[in-house]
């Protein structure tokens, strides 16, 4: 066996080889990217709203949120929110009589990733609706829209364009991001990619594998991205 | 005035003032449209002519004065700044969706096609069922030229397109009266034809509108009476005939011959 220099057997899906467990901690990766980043877009909305319309104390702590959100390092939140987090859920459910909770690693995946991505989706739709025309939202107001309507008619489907750039960049960090939830203990990609590396000392072949697959997976969404970038844009007559 | 007193009155301004910090745009100003008057409201720039537009439909809030659309006033309180606002804003939003508004930048909405343009307020305001504001729609496509182009998007189309466009916008909510805001100043000078074509067309059936206009063969060809503003007053009122004819305000003598 030693014609081989790598052995490719390591990567049959089905025990003795590891990719299987690879394609399921991939799996998890993009379960945990996709909830992320969705509920990052809903608190992004919720965030750029907040900024642009809200009163006084909203706007204060819109900014709060996205200014620690961004100033501190994502590994540091990711270790902040996991325990933090689980352990104030942990106290309540004590104090409610419930006893200890048992969060799920998928939960508590997606709630980091999202209030980690709603900061900075926050950011991406507050420039995206500033660059609306001011005459496309005065239309509506002139023809006896509401605010809500004018929101949900207008000014989000109109600043879309803008923000696809800035969102599809998100979505690729929140991709990434979910690496980090490696040392939560989270069988993500990168942490079963270093089990499988350590078990057996094909440290090489599997990270390798692992990046393929993070490529790929990139590949895969600028396809999409595209696709929904060109819809999107479809009332703008050159492309700037 | 307009004469024939037993008409409506459609939309009825008193004593409007309005002001912009330390600026005071308009004066107090009455103006009442009774239903079929076209009424052209000329001016020099800054002299307030879209200001006093935008507080008919309520896009900008007057420091004080009143606005009633067909006789209904349109509830106003005061806003803890020394100026209005409205009180009851659904009552707004009523009034406002059957004013159809035409802008200087035509203002169509860039993410729907020409003819989602046309049924948004329609369906999404006024609750029409959808099949039905379609098929009215595209029947003002049809009127205004359009109908080949219902499926394209505004940037598509020229600036004479669009402003065609607006108005089958503004037609398709059935409005009591139409306001313009210098519907063709944005064109290209060989568009401008195509565009007043379809507005004379309009006021020759009598639909009731104010146009802020400096097309001023225009104004004198197609509007029942005229409103010259300067320094956020009315200078001088009456009909074409009189105001270009025999105007008597130094002011107007002076606009009119430097416009032309
Ligand atoms: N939102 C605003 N804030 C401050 N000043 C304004 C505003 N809108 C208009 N103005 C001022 O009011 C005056 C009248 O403006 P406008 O009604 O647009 O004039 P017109 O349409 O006759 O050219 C101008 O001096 C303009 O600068
Ligand atoms: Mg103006």
């Amino acid at each position: 066996m030693t014609a081989d220099v790598i052995n490719w057997g390591l990567l049959a899906l089905e025990p003795p080889g590891w990719g299987g467990v690879l394609l399921a901690g991939l799996f998890n990766s993009i379960k945990i990217a996709i909830g992320g980043y969705s509920l990052g877009l809903v608190l992004g909305t919720g965030g750029a709203c907040g900024k642009l319309y809200g009163g006084p104390v909203v706007k204060d702590l819109m900014e709060i949120y996205t200014t620690l959100v961004r100033a501190v390092p994502e590994l540091v939140l990711i270790l902040l929110l996991y325990y933090a987090g689980t352990d104030v859920l942990n106290r309540a459910a004590a104090a409610l009589g419930y006893g200890t909770v048992n969060i799920s690693g998928l939960a508590a995946g997606i709630f980091v990733i999202g209030v980690v991505q709603g900061a900075y989706a926050t950011e991406v739709l507050r420039g995206a609706i500033l660059a609306v025309p001011a005459g496309q939202i005065e239309a509506a107001r002139a023809y006896g829209m509401s605010p809500l309507l004018t929101l949900r008619r207008v000014t989000l489907p109109a600043m879309l364009p803008h923000a696809i750039p800035g969102l599809s960049n998100l979505w690729l960090i929140s991709t990434k991001d979910t690496a980090l939830l490696a040392v939560v203990g989270f069988s993500e990609l990168t942490l079963v990619t270093r089990q499988a590396a350590g078990a057996t000392k094909a440290y090489m072949l599997f990270f390798c594998a692992a990046g393929a697959l993070y490529l790929l997976l990139t590949l895969v969404s600028n396809l999409i991205i595209r696709f929904i970038e060109a819809r999107a844009r479809r009332g703008w007559a050159a492309p700037s | 005035m307009p004469a024939m007193t037993e008409r409506a009155e459609a939309i009825a301004v008193r004593d409007l003032r309005k002001r912009f910090g330390a600026l005071e745009v308009l004066k107090g100003i009455s103006l009442t449209a009774h239903e079929g008057d076209v009424i052209a409201i000329i001016g020099g720039s800054g002299s307030g002519k879209s200001t006093f537009l935008r507080c008919i439909n309520m896009l900008e809030t007057p420091s004080s004065g009143s606005v009633a659309i067909r006789g209904e006033a349109i509830a106003l309180k005061g806003d803890g700044h020394g100026g209005l606002a409205p009180s009851n804003r659904r009552q707004v939003q009523r009034l406002r969706a059957r004013l159809g508004m035409v802008f200087q930048s035509f203002n169509l909405w860039q993410h729907m096609t020409i003819l989602q343009n046309v049924i948004e307020a329609p369906v999404h305001v006024l609750g029409v069922p959808r099949a039905e504001a379609m098929e009215r729609g595209e029947a003002l496509l049809r009127r205004v030229g359009l109908f080949e182009k219902r499926d394209v998007y505004p940037s598509f189309l020229s600036g004479g397109q669009q402003q065609r466009a607006a108005i089958a916008r503004a037609l398709a909510v059935q409005p009591h009266a139409m306001l313009f805001d210098e519907p063709t100043s944005a064109l290209d000078p060989e568009l401008v034809g195509e565009v007043l074509g379809v507005i004379g067309d309009l006021a020759k059936e009598k639909r009731t509108m104010i146009l802020v206009t400096h097309e001023m063969k225009f104004a004198r060809n197609v509007a029942s009476h005229i409103v010259f503003l300067a320094q956020g007053v009315i200078e001088e009122q009456g009909p074409p005939e009189q105001i270009f004819g025999d105007p008597r305000s130094e002011r107007l003598k002076k606009f009119i011959s430097s416009v032309h």
